[in-house]
């Protein structure tokens, strides 16, 4: 059996009590909120700590309130399965249940929390592997190692951004509260990511994700479009989160279209929404803002799938999702969103 | 017909109407292990605990080639709760499934062939420490060059990987030819041919492979072990530890699946049995899952290309098949596996005259072996999209190419094999009917396809691994006043369900309940020998060889019982645990009472059975793989859906019609039945044994890509089909009670029926598998630029494969004997494996 | 702050126990280690494969990333508390029943994702079925015949004795009319 290595472990009852042991020692202590990311990263050895900080303890970091007329609040411990099958969720978040629903498996979604899966280590197939494996790599720039195996010539890490919820999240505009024993602070959700695949987290080691906060139902209308091998248990091999507001007339006043999982961060297609901006969707200018969005892509051969194919699904998935937010006949086969999301 | 029964009871026996007069054999009943495997209750090897138990783990090479230079346990050894360490040089002697190829060592001596070979094993007072102090151990390593494909392993000629084979790298080559193949491409109207590749992939048994070693009082040591092969992995301690094999005693406890991929003897099953005898305490093992990949022994990559000649009415006149196996770094199966991927192309459709060629090559990955199908669903797959081609280019129905040109019952194929019962036309028949096949096909929307292929398979290898004159199976029946049957055999349940055969076969032929049987099974001291479950041998050979002692025990029951009742003992009749005069059924006694009448009568109960396959007959070299008592037919219809713009695609649904002789449980068929369509499917959409290679001006690195469950793409719950089965009854007079087997053949139209469903859906061509989107994209693509619309392999390695081995057909007077043994090349220098001195290290 | 051993009183399948393991021992470690409770398999240990599935107040979770100092105070149930007594739960009879459990590896886990459905719906259809065993993955069946036994175990469960699975489940279809016979 593949074990846990010992380390101190800390069940903490208030968040300030997390934020000192945080703060006192932050390269070797790490928090555990679900355990679905860092167990396993911590039996094949390629994250470590010498101690874990349990945030299960702490009241007040589960649940989702909000009203439907003003921004709605979910704690960073909410599980995955309390977001994917809550009515209100459903009925004013339908994008982000889909994401969220579309995350690995629903025994693993019990667990899972949103919070640990916008925090979710990036991942790439040459780190994430037993140690005996990257050991007979020499290991790679992530862990150890100085090479990125992926691209070998580069001087970055290029593990993937593999959060289903972050793409969906960034394109509504949703924000994060930041806790440490300096304060607090809330900053958007994409501010918190920058596409390097080591230091893939804009916050500093001490402080807390404890609540994502969701713009006012209505003020986005959005979709999440994932790509997988598999019907179940998959990271996503391609995430297309987007986001629009139309005008009266039908054409788009505001968009906002990030792709998971083809860099180390949640991509932002600027140039695609520039293309739709202002505009009725039609034919040519989804295909527009498709192609732009294979441009902003990078899909490397680090997780499944050949990348060349990778590539152009960009394109196909952003048509798809952008299709269906403008309500335009399906092309491109939309994905399976399992029971909850619609 | 496959229902006997539409009112059936699940519990326990069934009543109801009967076939054959059988009271159970043929209808749905519960398992006989069904409880214990719904309860917890099931101890697999890794749940079992002896007291004193250490763990131990091994250390294995993190290169791909290598000498070794150095092994330094010093700073492993100060370590906590480290107990001993065991290095190759301990166990010196070879050993291996094949007497051919034992070219493995429990540790390696002086050289690794792949990263995941085992260095060292280390043992200490918990599994934690143990795999501490694992990762602690120093071992140093002098590179060679390093083999990842068979044409780079035709090339190599320096760093060999093995000191043995045919040629260099190249571990097997077999070339034979049936008949005059070149008369038969003349005489062919149409000749087509078609290159096609089947990538490598395993078994992904969800139990992690485990062995408890247990050393007893008196010098011997007992193994518990997730073995499908007790009888072999004994043989291979008895060698490796230098015991007489009375001293070894080896339980296969039941296997958390095998698939194959537990049939060979490990590494880490030898090295915790020394282990244990050098620490005189219980040992535990249990892989984890990376190391599960590192054992794999699972289907082996296939490059292959295929020739056929047909005339207009498509019937074949000839056939040259060529196949390129990359075997990985040992021989495992290999040589059979070799001659699996020829010997069964002619089972299905009349192949008059057939030419056969094919090499194994050694590559610096975990060895191949064989998965369910063993070498056979690589070139059923090349025939099968080969056949659809021609059907089409010829202007005939695939399904009436296949049907119009089945093999006849009783008949001997061009390479010797003897044909019994062979159901496929009633399997063809019922998916094409129940697929609506006639009104569909090819009159489907653009992107709705459906595809049609068929196959056969072993119920049982005709032949032993070590050929000698003893049984293949053997049962004995202990029966006393009790009224209780003990049967004791050596079968080893992997899941299939061979206890409940084995126990369903004596309560039949004895009349009594699968709850009056004691099965004690797969103890290699207690039992007697069974070969192992593999070559989907066990329902017939077992089954045969439980009727035989059953019926010997009715012998003696009826005789004793016919003198108290005063009737002659040919009129009576064993049934629902009674023993009657069936003219006067009311006569009779209870079924402890009628074996007290026999043990009053004979003394101390107790009968044997014994099962060997009768003689095939072919007399070449090689006729030794593929000859079977009998053989199941299966035939199936894939429906796909196919998104053109992405390349994805969806199976709808699957008709799966197999020829299974005769149900033993008809609960368990289905399940076999069922568990084939999903690994087949697993198999043509996604799973694969790939391998990564760093660039090499950085890193001599030759890795598994993803060995672990998450990256090795196997089919949820949420990726599987409708699915229709259709169970063929059609009993074969080898099989007990009329049964073939049903646990691999209908695996393997799997992956050709869904690359023919593709081309009916898009008109492209995947010859290729597992079918990624990316293949189908990339060939509608081409479609679209007008250029062959199709994905697949480029043309087959260069190699000669030296002069064939000539083998007149029955047809053209020959005898089953090869008339050029001396011309054809057979053994090149090193040849096959010599047998080694006894307690010496290779070099 | 827990470091080294724990001592701690764990409710397991409605009974307490103390066990003294060490802290970064995994639920699945302390169930099979130290409670002899190997009914509770394991596939990969890092949440890939479900198989050890068991239930924590309730819901199905994998026991192999869950410490077992987190589930203390909290009901873990173990597919060796599925019995009532002696008697096999409906979910436990219908998977014997129908073969739904081959080599039975997987099968632990399962039952525990089922029975957490069936809890929660006892009418289940095959598409959440489908869905609510879909991070367990099984290699003998092709899962068709465990989406028939939960199916049926769910109709014991809500009183449905009538229920039965149909003879196409259990015999394979009809063999169609004017194929030849034997």
């Amino acid at each position: 059996m593949m074990r846990l290595p010992s380390f101190r472990f800390a069940q903490v009852e208030t968040i300030e009590e997390a934020a000192a042991l945080l703060a006192k020692d932050p390269d070797n202590t790490r928090l555990v909120a679900g355990g679905t990311d860092l167990w396993p990263n911590m039996k094949r050895r390629h994250q470590q700590a010498e101690t874990v900080v349990s945030l299960a303890k702490i009241p007040g970091l589960t649940g989702i309130s909000g009203d439907g007329k003003a921004a709605t609040t979910i704690g960073a411990m909410t599980t995955l399965t309390d977001i994917a099958s809550s009515e209100f969720m459903q009925a004013n978040y339908p994008g982000v249940v889909r994401a969220v629903a579309s995350i690995s498996a629903p025994v693993l979604r019990n667990m899972g929390t949103i919070g640990g899966n916008l925090c979710l280590d990036t991942r790439c197939t040459y780190y994430n592997q037993n140690e005996e494996w990257r050991r007979s790599i020499d290991y790679c720039m992530k862990e150890k190692g100085s090479t990125c195996w992926v691209a070998p010539s580069s001087s970055r890490c290029w593990a993937i951004s593999a959060s289903d919820a972050a793409p969906v999240l960034c394109a509504i505009n949703a924000e994060v509260e930041l806790v440490s024993k300096n304060g607090k602070r809330t900053i958007p959700l994409a501010d918190l990511y920058q596409d390097d695949g080591i230091n893939y987290l804009l916050k500093s080691r001490d402080e807390i994700l404890t609540r994502l906060i969701l713009p006012t139902p209505g003020t986005w209308k959005a979709t999440y479009w994932k790509l997988r091998r598999r019907g179940s248990i998959d990271f996503p091999v391609l995430g297309v989160g987007a986001a629009m507001n139309f005008a009266p007339d039908g054409s788009v006043q505001d968009a906002r279209i990030f792709l998971g999982a083809v860099r180390s961060a949640p991509t932002r297609c600027e140039a695609s929404e520039q293309a739709i901006i202002g505009a009725q969707l039609n034919e040519s200018n989804i295909a527009e803002a498709a192609t732009c969005a294979r441009k902003a892509s990078s899909p490397l051969d680090n997780t499944d799938f050949v990348v060349n194919w990778r590539k152009k699904m960009v394109e196909r998935y952003v048509e798809g999702a952008l299709r269906e937010l403008g309500n335009l006949p399906e092309t491109v086969k939309s994905p399976p969103h399992g029971n909850w999301a619609q | 017909m496959a229902k006997q029964n539409s009112s059936h009871e699940l519990k326990g026996q069934s009543l109801g109407a009967k076939k054959q007069n059988l009271n159970l054999i043929g209808k749905p009943y519960r398992r006989v292990d069904g409880e214990s495997k719904v309860t917890g209750g099931t101890i697999f090897a890794d749940d079992y605990q002896a007291p004193r138990t250490c763990f131990m783990r091994l250390v294995r090479s993190t290169v791909p080639h290598a000498t070794i230079k150095s092994i330094d346990t010093t700073k492993a050894a100060k370590m906590p709760g480290v107990l001993g360490f065991l290095t190759g040089r301990e166990m010196p002697i070879p050993f291996g499934i094949l007497p051919v190829s034992h070219d493995e060592h429990a540790l390696c001596i002086d050289k690794v062939r792949f990263v995941g070979d085992p260095v060292v094993a280390v043992a200490a007072l918990t599994e934690d420490q143990a795999a501490e102090a694992a990762l602690v151990v120093e071992v140093e390593y002098t590179p060679l060059a390093t083999v990842a494909s068979v044409v780079e392993a035709i090339k190599e000629k320096d760093d060999l990987i093995q000191d043995y084979g045919d040629d260099g790298n190249i571990h097997k080559r077999v070339s034979m030819e049936f008949g005059d193949v070149d008369a038969g491409f003349e005489d062919a109207d149409v000749i087509l041919e078609d290159d096609f590749f089947f990538e490598g992939n395993t078994h992904l048994p969800m139990e992690q492979h485990a062995t408890v070693a247990i050393p007893e009082p008196d010098g011997k040591v007992t193994l518990y072990s997730s073995t499908q092969t007790p009888h072999y992995l004994h043989r291979s301690l008895t060698k490796v530890l230098e015991l007489p094999a009375s001293h070894i005693r080896v339980i296969a406890a039941p296997n958390g699946g095998g698939f194959g991929g537990k049939s060979d003897p490990f590494n880490h099953e030898v090295a915790a049995a020394k282990m244990a005898l050098k620490l005189g305490r219980p040992v535990k093992i249990g892989l984890n899952r990376e190391e599960v990949f590192y054992c794999h022994r699972g289907r082996h990559q296939v490059q292959g290309y295929i020739r056929t000649g047909f005339k207009k009415d498509g019937s074949i006149t000839a056939q040259h098949l060529k196949t390129a196996l990359d075997g990985g770094a040992y021989g495992s199966y290999g040589v059979a596996s070799t001659y699996y991927t020829g010997a069964l192309q002619t089972v299905t459709y009349k192949l008059p005259k057939y030419r056969f060629e094919s090499l194994r090559a050694f590559t610096n990955k975990p060895p191949c072996g064989p998965k369910r199908g063993h070498g056979t669903p690589q070139p059923r797959f090349g025939f099968e999209t080969h056949l659809d081609k021609a059907a089409h280019k010829l202007g005939i129905d695939p399904a009436d190419i296949r049907l119009n040109n089945l093999v006849e019952p009783n008949t001997v194929t061009a390479n010797y094999l003897k044909i019994g019962t062979i159901g496929l036309r009633k399997c063809i028949e019922a998916v094409i009917e129940g697929s609506g096949w006639r009104e569909r096909y090819g009159k489907l929307p653009e992107g709705r396809g459906l595809g049609l292929a068929c196959s056969s398979y072993l119920s049982g290898a005709g032949l032993p691994i070590y050929w000698n004159h003893m049984p293949h199976s053997g049962v004995q029946i202990k029966l006393d006043r009790s009224g209780g049957v003990a049967v004791f055999c050596g079968e080893t349940e992997i899941g299939q369900g061979s206890d409940t055969v084995l126990a369903a076969c004596v309560a039949e032929v004895l009349g009594i309940n699968l709850k009056d049987i004691r099965l004690c099974v797969a103890d290699t001291d207690l039992t007697p020998v069974d070969l192992g479950s593999y070559s989907s041998r066990v329902t017939l050979m077992v089954g045969n060889a439980a009727i035989q002692a059953a019926e010997r025990a009715k012998e003696m029951i009826a005789k004793a019982v016919a003198k108290k009742l005063e009737v002659p003992p040919s009129r009576l009749g064993f049934a629902d645990r009674r023993v009657f005069d069936v003219e006067n059924p009311e006569t009779g006694m209870d079924w402890p009472e009628a074996v007290i009448a026999a043990e009053s009568e004979f003394g101390t109960l107790g009968t044997t059975g014994s099962y060997t396959p009768p003689r095939s007959p072919g007399r070449y070299r090689g006729a030794g793989v593929g000859p079977s008592p009998a053989y199941s037919y299966s035939a199936c219809v894939l429906e796909v859906e196919v998104d053109v713009h992405t390349g994805m695609y969806e199976v709808k649904e699957v008709w799966m019609g197999h020829d299974v002789g005769q149900c033993i449980n008809a609960a368990s068929v289905m399940g076999q039945i069922e568990g084939s369509i999903y690994m087949g499917l697993g198999e043509a959409t996604m799973e694969e044994m790939v391998y990564r290679r760093l660039p090499k001006n950085r890193s001599n690195a030759l890795v598994h890509k993803f060995p672990s469950m998450l990256e090795y793409k196997n089919p949820t719950f949420l990726d599987m089909p409708k699915m229709t089965s259709y169970v063929i009854e059609d009993p074969d007079p080898n099989g007990p009670f009329g049964a073939k087997e049903v646990g691999q053949g209908p695996l393997l139209p799997m992956m050709p029926a869904l690359a023919n469903a593709i081309f009916d859906a898009v008109g492209v061509r995947i010859d290729q598998v597992p079918i990624g989107p990316h293949m189908v994209l990339d060939a509608l693509e081409k479609k679209a630029r007008g250029q062959n619309p199709r994905f697949g392999p480029k043309a087959f390695p260069t190699y000669d494969f030296g002069t064939p081995l000539n083998v007149p057909t029955e047809a053209e007077g020959g005898d089953g004997k090869a008339t050029n043994v001396e011309d054809a090349g057979l053994r090149k220098d090193r040849g096959t494996m010599p047998e080694h001195k006894k307690g010496g290290a290779r070099s | 702050m827990t470091d080294g051993m724990t001592t701690a009183t764990l409710t397991i399948n409605g009974e307490d126990r103390t066990v003294v393991f060490p802290t970064h021992h995994t639920l699945l470690e302390v169930l099979r280690e130290e409670c002899a409770l190997t009914g509770t398999k394991h596939g990969c240990e890092l949440g890939e494969c479900g198989t050890c599935t068991v239930l924590i107040e309730g819901k199905p979770v994998l026991s192999c990333l869950v410490l077992a100092v987190e589930v203390v105070g909290q009901k873990v149930e173990t597919v060796e508390g599925m019995k009532t007594g002696n008697e096999l739960h409906p979910l436990q009879s219908c998977f014997a029943d129908m073969g739904a459990a081959q080599c039975g590896y997987c099968t632990p886990g399962i039952l525990m994702a089922a029975q957490a459905l069936l809890e929660a719906n006892d009418s289940p259809t095959e598409a959440e079925i489908r869905e609510a065993l879909s991070g367990n993955i099984c290699r003998c069946t092709g899962y068709n015949k465990i989406i028939q036994a939960v199916a049926w175990a769910g109709a014991k469960m809500r009183g449905d004795l009538n229920y039965r699975p149909s003879d196409e489940d259990i015999f394979g279809a009809d063999i169609p009319e004017g194929v030849t016979r034997g």
